[in-house]
């Protein structure tokens, strides 16, 4: 039992480590309607920022800041450039623009930062906890609770500040939201910043687990799944929909995995989503149909 | 669509056209399959580094091989296989006059992926430290070179190591090792040795996949915290290394206990896991550093003249580094060895088979050329495309890495009949008469 | 930009007679082109650009003309050529044309298999199923050893080589004839089927689907008719891409950048149009070896290396974005090739 208990703990607390990158293209997508398949690639070119930053002596907080910048910067070329051109396209023609977009990010991280795997240390010992006889691991503990804040922060910030209703505008209907004044372009700008900053969050968790380097660009692959069981546009779906997949790919890697071989996480969290497809198609948070007619 | 033929029909002929001979002075054309960018590029870049350096040392300083300049350029291939392969095709009819006398694959899956064209095409594909374990049997497989160190080998070398550690085959019996691998034909490339050397010492062989990328690794861990092993052998790749032995610590398993294998055993796989890593050993066919004779003499000739292709001098003599220099100077000391006999003049694949096949290096040729302690005495035979089949134990200290033992072979009495085995099979499947190498002449 | 003004200008139907000449010089010109290219340019260029431009023409059924988002490509390429290895080993008597065909059959059925979802979720929901597939598969062939006969390399590649009804195919002549015959036929069912019903029932889907089924299309059998069709278009061509181009082939040669690759081809070519998989795949196969030639001749010496391949990427990924912001159509209205048949734009409202 104490195997199955920690089990289920390790995958829904390994979960939350996916939800901090589906929480970026939640937002994204809330906004603009874009799957971002380009969040990967700005994980990876906030996080190496920093290291290579930090790598040159500039202080923690510094880097954190001129990264920001970066990543702020970023957000508003990709609107001007790129959004604001695609305006009403299709919803494909908008996700194979951010396929473009992360070749171009990863050519320029890599082509300026170079590809060398760099070490991250965030300070955080990965050392087993134990509670009576099941296993915790630290690190994970802070990660959930980091993704905990920020959901909750965004959350506050959407529902409270301005800006938040206006999003929120933009995101129930656009044209409404254009004819009451709301500048929509302006939105999307801070969204994207926004969405930078979270992918920051997650690049620099992720790289202190795996070092920084090219697959961190890999991990969106985990975040559709874990979106389409939370739901696109909801942040508290992307918190859940990430402890379901991490809790399912752990039980069954451990459970089911030995009956077909082992190996099977790639494809579990796939299959996971097509079920909840079939029972909610919305997802657990979802808002709104799948598509309008 | 016919006018895009068209204009690539006319470009073709073009192209096909331009390719003039220039009669003297012809250099020995070398092409590279390489990966800059991509999820691989970290090993890859220091690699090329090794390459490129120690070929342009040959050329500047040696005035090439046997006055035989070095013709090598680069392709990139992000290490897919299907680019490689694509790559091949571009180059292997050779290039400005220079025949192709053999071709680096650069990765284990593009090997599997050329070995029939290039056995058809008669030109050697060199994998050292890679390749498909059977074609050390030359007699099937003619034109493939796994040099230096087997998959087999790695598996028998790794036992051999823990035994030593433990005080001697004897003690393995009861012992539980468990493997952990990447889910891929390169992660499964050692388990036919390890299930011979389980029974044969002993111990229990527990064999746990990770699936690609393998970023994600708790639930194999956990295993390991249930069933107890002794030691984790580590064939993992890229990020899954680094995740490895990051879980490792988290599950309380000790970083002293694995041994990683040659491709999970270089700077970037224990760097990114910080603290974790301080203990953590690994087989190396190439070991890191540069304590050896020829780091001393790229320093002075190529690095402190700013020749280098190196990026970043302090990866100067890093494992992946080295395996550029090691790779290199096989392909270096074979050319040497064809050049001898057939005259100094670019070879073709045929003639380049026959100077692999022909490849010694012993302990006084390896001090010659500055190679001793980084590379293994080698004798390359028709029926032995290996030729080494031993490996150095190195440790992460948390700076650097440190070279525990000399060489240690790999127990070839038990892997030869297994190759010939494999090898046997795979002729018959494919119709092929094995060489009878003795009745050759050349 | 003159060329569209051209074909502004151009009558509509044009001249027949020349454009009977204009096919028979092509179809001269396809069938010798063997004797003009050098074999790097066959075997390098010519064949995979026709293969891709096929994989392209089957996803382009599904997703350019009945409007069903696929990321999934790869997988039943996967499927098509895995079967014929197996077709190939188990069932010797079976020639190898046939041999094709039924694997294309089976990948068709896999197809209808992962197509079902479509029936339910829409849009862009639809790539979940689409990638599970592209995992599942991934998964499969490498994990049993009975796909890849057990081999140690879990490659795969034919036992016997490449015979077409006891002709050796093995030649680089024989491989562009074959590939070129499957592409040619393929191309004329493609042709044919998006004039038909079927086509119209696609196309219908794709613009409008609830308004389909009220008009009486009959919207489900007509999803999976465009999953399993286009499924078999690609099975043949993972075949082809396996065993004509590369000789041997792994999941690696089918995996998702495969997927993506198969996708940007359509979308670049100009999505719902057939030819629009031909200038797609010419564009996605030239360009990085068009790129590459240019930065060796250029650059090659003066600029570090890996810099050097990033700048190509980052040029790849840019153009890929031009493409999307100045020409949504493709390549194929980009370059105005146009024939008689009224054009359908893809939908570019968000529905």
């Amino acid at each position: 039992m104490s195997m199955f208990l920690e089990t289920l703990i390790g995958g829904l607390l390994a979960g939350t480590m996916y939800s901090l990158v589906a929480i970026g293209f939640v937002l994204i997508y809330k906004a603009s309607g874009v799957f971002n398949y380009a969040q990967g690639s700005i994980l990876l070119f906030g996080a190496l920022t920093f290291v290579s930053l930090t790598g040159q002596g500039v202080p923690a907080p510094v880097a954190i800041a001129i990264t920001i910048a970066l990543l702020v910067l970023m957000a508003i070329a990709i609107e001007k450039l790129l959004l604001r051109p695609l305006t009403n396209r299709s919803p494909m023609t908008l996700f194979m623009a951010t396929l473009g977009l992360s070749y171009l990010i990863e050519a320029v991280a890599q082509g300026i930062m170079g590809s060398q795997v760099r070490a991250l240390d965030l300070g955080i010992d990965d050392l087993p906890i134990f509670v009576g006889d099941i296993m915790i691991s630290q690190f994970d503990l802070i990660a959930a609770g980091v993704a905990l804040a920020l959901g909750i922060g965004l959350s506050l910030l959407f529902n409270r500040t301005r800006i938040g209703i206006q999003l929120r505008g933009v995101a129930d209907d656009t044209r409404a939201a254009l004819s009451l004044g709301i500048d929509i372009n302006r939105i999307w700008q801070i969204v994207w910043a926004v969405a930078g900053v979270v992918g920051l969050v997650a690049g620099l968790l992720w790289g202190a687990r795996q070092g920084v380097q090219f697959s961190l660009s890999l991990v969106v692959l985990k975040a559709l799944p874990v979106l389409i069981i939370g739901g696109f546009t909801s942040i508290a779906g992307a918190i859940v929909g990430g402890l379901v997949v991490g809790a399912g790919e752990s039980l069954a890697e451990t459970y089911l995995g030995p009956f077909l071989g082992g190996g099977i996480t790639p494809w579990f969290a796939y299959a996971l989503a097509l079920v909840f497809l079939f029972i909610r198609p919305a997802g657990l948070f979802g808002e709104r149909q799948i598509e309008r007619v | 669509m016919k006018r895009l033929l068209l204009a690539a029909l006319l470009a073709g002929t073009v192209f096909s056209g331009a390719t003039v001979t220039r009669a003297a002075d012809v250099s020995q054309y070398i092409p590279l399959p390489t990966y800059r960018v991509g999820a691989y590029a970290s090993s890859g870049e220091l690699w090329w580094a090794g390459e490129r350096d120690y070929f342009r040392y040959i050329n500047e300083v040696e005035g090439g091989v046997e006055g035989v300049k070095l013709n090598y350029e680069e392709f990139e291939t992000e290490w897919s296989p299907d680019r490689t392969v694509e790559v091949y095709e571009r180059v292997k009819a050779g290039k400005d006059g220079s025949p192709l006398a053999f071709f680096f694959t650069h990765g284990t899956p593009a090997t599997y992926a050329l070995l029939e064209k290039a056995a058809a095409d008669k030109i050697p594909l060199i994998d050292p430290a890679g390749g498909k374990t059977e074609t050390v049997d030359g007699t099937v497989f003619p034109y493939a070179f796994p040099l230096l160190f087997s998959y087999y080998s790695q598996a028998s070398t790794g036992i051999n190591y823990i035994a030593s550690k433990v005080g001697g085959f004897d003690k393995l019996k009861g012992l539980k090792i468990a493997t952990v691998y990447h889910d891929s034909a390169y992660g499964r490339a050692s388990q036919p040795a390890i299930d011979v050397l389980a029974k044969k010492y002993g111990f229990e062989n527990i064999q746990i996949p990770v699936a690609d990328p393998g970023n994600e690794q708790s639930p194999q861990w956990r295993q390991i915290r249930e069933t107890k092993p002794d030691w984790v052998f580590l064939r993992t790749w890229g990020v899954s290394t680094v995740v490895a032995i990051k879980t490792a610590q988290r599950f309380g398993f000790p970083a002293d206990h694995i041994i990683g294998d040659v491709w999970a055993g270089s700077e970037s796989d224990v760097i990114p896991a910080g603290k974790a890593a301080i203990g953590y050993s690994a087989l190396a066919p190439y070991p890191g550093g540069t304590d050896f004779d020829i780091h001393k003499r790229l320093k002075a000739e190529i690095l402190d003249k700013g020749k280098s292709d190196l990026r970043d001098q302090k990866l100067f003599g890093a494992v992946n580094y080295n395996v550029g220099l090691v790779n290199a100077a096989l392909a270096v000391e074979a050319l040497r060895t064809g050049y001898k006999h057939f005259g100094a003049r670019p070879l073709n694949g045929e003639e380049g088979r026959w100077a692999f096949e022909h490849l010694t290096i012993d302990d006084a040729r390896l001090k010659q050329i500055g190679f001793e302690g980084l590379l293994q005495p080698i004798k390359i035979t028709p029926t032995d495309h290996e030729g080494g089949g031993a490996a150095r134990i190195q440790s992460w200290d948390g700076e650097k890495w440190v070279l525990q033992t000399d060489w240690i072979k790999a127990d070839h009495d038990l892997l030869n009949p297994l190759i010939k085995e494999g090898a046997a099979a795979y002729a018959k499947e494919h119709g092929i008469t094995p060489r009878t190498p003795d009745t050759e002449t050349n | 930009m003159s060329e569209i003004d051209l074909r502004i200008a151009a009558p509509v139907n044009g001249s027949a007679a020349l454009r009977a000449a204009g096919l028979a010089a092509g179809t001269i010109l396809i069938l010798a082109a063997p004797l003009l290219a050098s074999e790097y340019w066959i075997n390098a260029i010519i064949v995979p650009f026709l293969i891709l431009s096929l994989a392209g023409l089957g996803l382009n059924l599904l997703t350019g003309y009945a409007g069903q988002l696929s990321l999934g490509a790869g997988a039943f390429m996967m499927v098509g050529a895995y079967a014929t290895f197996s077709l190939q080993l188990r069932v010797p008597d079976l020639p190898l044309p046939l041999a094709l065909i039924v694997s294309g059959l089976i990948a068709a059925s896999v197809g209808l298999a992962f197509g079902i979802p479509s029936t339910r979720i829409k849009g862009f929901y639809l790539i979940v199923s689409t990638l599970a597939a592209q995992f599942f598969f991934e998964w499969l062939f490498l994990k049993f050893p009975w796909f890849y006969d057990g081999n140690s390399s879990a490659t795969i590649s034919l036992p016997r080589g490449l015979t077409v009804f006891g002709l050796n195919a093995e030649t680089p002549h024989g491989r562009y004839y074959l590939t070129l015959g499957a592409v040619a036929l393929l191309t004329l069912l493609s042709f044919n089927l998006v004039r038909s019903q079927t086509g119209r029932n696609w196309m219908a889907i794709r613009d409008m689907d609830t308004a389909a089924a009220v008009i009486g299309v009959p919207v489900t059998r007509a999803k999976l008719q465009a999953f399993a069709i286009s499924s078999f278009i690609l099975g043949v061509s993972g075949a082809l891409w396996a065993f004509a181009y590369l000789g041997s082939a792994s999941v690696q040669s089918f995996g998702l950048s495969r997927s993506y690759q198969i996708l940007f081809i359509i979308i670049i070519g100009g999505l719902g149009t057939i030819r629009g998989a031909y200038l797609g795949a010419a564009f996605v196969s030239l360009l990085p070896l068009a790129l590459d030639w240019l930065f060796q001749h250029l650059f090659s010496g003066h600029v570090d290396a890996g810099l050097l391949q990033n700048i190509q990427k980052g040029i790849f990924g840019l153009l890929i974005m031009w493409f999307l912001v100045k020409e949504p159509e493709g390549l194929a209205r980009l370059l105005g090739i146009r024939l008689a048949a009224r054009r359908r734009l893809f939908p570019s409202s968000q529905n």
